[in-house]
């Protein structure tokens, strides 16, 4: 009989970063305000009572030193799990992430590994300011030697952000912020699935959706809409993002004929845009329409009067079944 | 300025750097004797590693002649259980803690990306974006701290770390928050900035209105400028603060001043950029000759010059030879280490090409590799001579 306790995505990783620390004491945390206060979303809420300021740290307002320095401290055996504070200001650290810690095991031929996890709170529909609201997974999927992860419930957040530990690759972690405080129940006893695999998070027969994120909330909405009207989407929870589970989705395309693929981030060159590219590679005979995909414009963040205009909704996601159904 | 040998050979240890002085009283004439040996060979190598490159054999090469003294000399002020965290110009350095130097060869022929074993050789890899490598160094010396590899008084026990960069990148974002991060951290880590005036064409005038020694102080990193072209201070103030580094006094900012007497790379082409009477003017404070002055006068002969000259081409014509002999990488060399673990798009197209490959049958492309180098067309004012390097 397994373990399972009810909380929100926040408090999940909260314990699953905590479980890593007591776990490995080389796991340490340290990023921007995360230690007394826990985070501006305060995920990290209570680790520094829990395990003193040698395992979780506040940094300097650099998130190019962050990184840098993680990836010093993983040389000297540290597995460092740093915080970006908000997704839009993962820039700075761009540098540091794709030149230096995507290619570090691959320039030393594997001498050095690099277990760092970054995590980022990403995605809007919060009514935040600029650079509060993006959804940069792309870039970071499109680097070679970078693994990308995005939980979208409670259960996965917490198993996954172990597991992202326990890689010796650098993981960037996507923390769906709108959904920090949704909850659902956890088993602390028994990993869902591996880190990289996609789940069917709802079985059917007339389209697939597939979706990562703050998007498999709008998915499942979606989905339930279409039940009413007889129309039986399947929803797939792709959770990772780099490398992609195609086998699940191209299975599921053989099943359905349909798929729409739905993200937050703007559509061009987006993980949307390769999911739409393979299964057009591997399930072409069994495509009864174009593979479609719903997300955000390629504009700009929006001001939050607009955003809601901006990020897909469930009838946005009906919208494109709708469309692809009439073939 | 830290100056122990003057231009003409002259020691002299002033009353102001007497803290420094002292660690002379460490060397042995046969370090001195090491110390030139190192620097004139490493500058052969050099001079081989241009003219290598000009025939065609590497891809690129980066001279660091006239640096010999900044590079030997802090080289072997670094103790045996220290971290190094190169720039890409530091073979000196590397020649001081035993990295085989065909392994800079085969990075610049094209083989690899760099391939050591950081772990093992504690001089971690070349870092080729600018100033990146002083925060892995902040890093690495921030676990030194936490490992509590700092001020024991145990020498097994306690570590430092020294990272190298240039005037250049100082201008980085990367070198002053390695700063900030290692004067917050009070990291055991010297800062070592080979100031050697010129990043490609720009001035360091154009890099900085403040001295570069004194960059770490609003970070709270003191600094000190050397006579980069003096080992003798080279090797003792780095010894110093290495010490002080180990013994829990936190980050200091060496600057060596010295000069880049060749060119940037073997694509560069220096005399777009400044005078023949400026490369004069540093050629005539060459770090080799003062020692050598300086040990003819201590009585060192002529026997001991020509074996140095001897090991020199002996060096030159092993790694002519085993540069000939560097076999092209394997194509399984492209993908093995991007990830550590399994990764099945990485999986997925090394089959494939593998299997591309192999439907070529007779003219497999993998079975008949073409030389990854390519003879570029470059600038023909680079002059290889064996006195004074590229020039």
């Amino acid at each position: 009989m397994s373990n399972f306790v009810e909380m929100p995505i926040a408090k999940a990783i909260n314990a699953g970063l905590r479980q890593a620390m007591a776990l490995d004491p080389k796991v340490l945390l340290f990023g921007e305000d995360i230690a007394e206060l826990g985070g501006v979303f305060r995920v990290t809420e209570g680790i520094l009572n829990q395990f003193g300021p040698t395992r979780i740290m506040n940094s300097p307002i650099a998130e190019s030193g962050i990184v840098g320095t993680a990836i010093g401290l993983a040389m000297r055996g540290y597995r460092p799990v740093v915080e970006m504070q908000f997704d839009g200001f993962i820039f700075p650290a761009f540098d540091q992430i794709t030149t230096q810690l995507a290619k570090m095991q691959n320039r030393s031929e594997g001498f050095l590994k690099m277990p760092v996890v970054i995590r980022v709170p990403y995605g809007g529909g919060i009514g935040a300011v600029e650079h509060h609201s993006e959804s940069p997974e792309a870039y970071f999927a499109h680097t070679p030697g970078l693994r990308v992860v995005s939980p979208s419930n409670p259960n996965d957040a917490y198993w996954m952000i172990q597991q992202a530990i326990a890689s010796n690759d650098p993981v960037m972690f996507f923390e769906p912020k709108r959904r920090y405080w949704q909850k659902g129940p956890v088993n602390l006893d028994t990993p869902p699935m591996p880190l990289h695999a996609a789940r069917v998070l709802r079985e059917g027969n007339s389209a697939t959706i597939a979706c990562y994120g703050p998007m498999v909330t709008v998915a499942l909405q979606a989905a339930e809409i279409a039940a009413e009207e007889g129309i039986h989407l399947e929803v797939i929870d792709i959770r990772s993002l780099s490398p992609i589970d195609f086998t699940t989705i191209v299975e599921s395309v053989k099943k359905t004929g349909r798929l729409v693929v739905a993200s937050e981030a703007s559509n061009f060159v987006s993980v949307s845009s390769e999911i739409a590219a393979r299964v057009a590679e591997q399930a072409f005979y069994h495509l009864e329409a174009p593979v479609l995909r719903v997300g955000g414009f390629d504009v700009p963040y929006p001001p939050a009067k607009l955003e809601e205009l901006f990020l897909p909704d469930a009838d946005r996601i009906l919208e494109a079944v709708d469309r692809i159904l009439a073939y | 300025m830290v100056q122990f040998l003057s231009m003409d050979g002259k020691l002299h240890v002033p009353d102001e750097w007497a803290q420094y002085g002292e660690y002379l009283n460490r060397l042995t004439e046969a370090d001195y004797l090491k110390f030139y040996r190192d620097m004139a060979r490493i500058r052969r190598f050099d001079n081989e590693a241009t003219a290598l490159q000009r025939q065609g054999q590497l891809g690129l090469w980066i001279p660091a002649i006239g640096q010999e003294a900044a590079q030997i000399g802090s080289g072997y002020g670094v103790g045996p259980n220290d971290h190094i965290f190169p720039s890409y110009r530091e073979h000196g350095v590397a020649l001081t803690h035993g990295i085989d130097l065909m392994s800079i060869l085969k990075m610049l022929r094209g083989v690899n990306h760099g391939g050591w074993n950081p772990d093992e050789t504690r001089f971690h890899l070349y870092a080729i974006v600018l100033g990146s490598q002083v925060l892995h160094a902040t890093g690495y010396a921030m676990g030194v701290n936490f490992d509590g590899n700092v001020a024991t008084g145990n020498p097994d026990v306690d570590q430092a770390v020294i990272t190298y960069f240039g005037d250049g990148a100082t201008a980085e974002g990367d070198v002053s928050e390695g700063l900030l991060f290692a004067a917050i951290n009070k990291t055991p880590q010297v800062f070592f900035c080979q100031n050697n005036q010129w990043a490609i064409s720009s001035s360091t005038a154009s890099q900085t209105t403040v001295p570069l020694f004194r960059r770490g102080e609003g970070f709270g990193v003191n600094g000190v400028r050397i006579d980069g072209n003096d080992v003798l201070a080279s090797y003792a103030v780095t010894a110093k603060h290495m010490d002080d580094a180990r013994n829990g006094l936190g980050p200091y900012f060496i600057e060596a001043l010295t000069y880049r007497i060749g060119a940037h790379t073997t694509s560069d082409d220096p005399t777009k950029y400044r005078s023949n009477e400026e490369v004069d003017y540093w050629k005539a404070r060459d770090p080799l000759k003062r020692l050598e002055i300086f040990l003819r006068e201590q009585g060192v002969g002529q026997v001991f010059f020509d074996d140095v000259a001897a090991s020199g081409d002996a060096l030159a014509e092993e790694i002519r030879l085993a540069t000939f002999a560097l076999a092209n990488p394997p194509f399984e060399n492209m993908f093995n280490h991007v990830y550590s673990e399994p990764h099945p798009l990485i999986e997925e197209q090394m089959a494939w090409l593998e299997n591309y490959e192999g439907s070529f049958e007779d003219e497999g492309h993998l079975a008949h590799q073409t030389t990854a180098i390519q003879v570029v067309e470059t600038p023909d004012v680079i002059q290889v001579n064996n006195e004074g390097g590229a020039a």
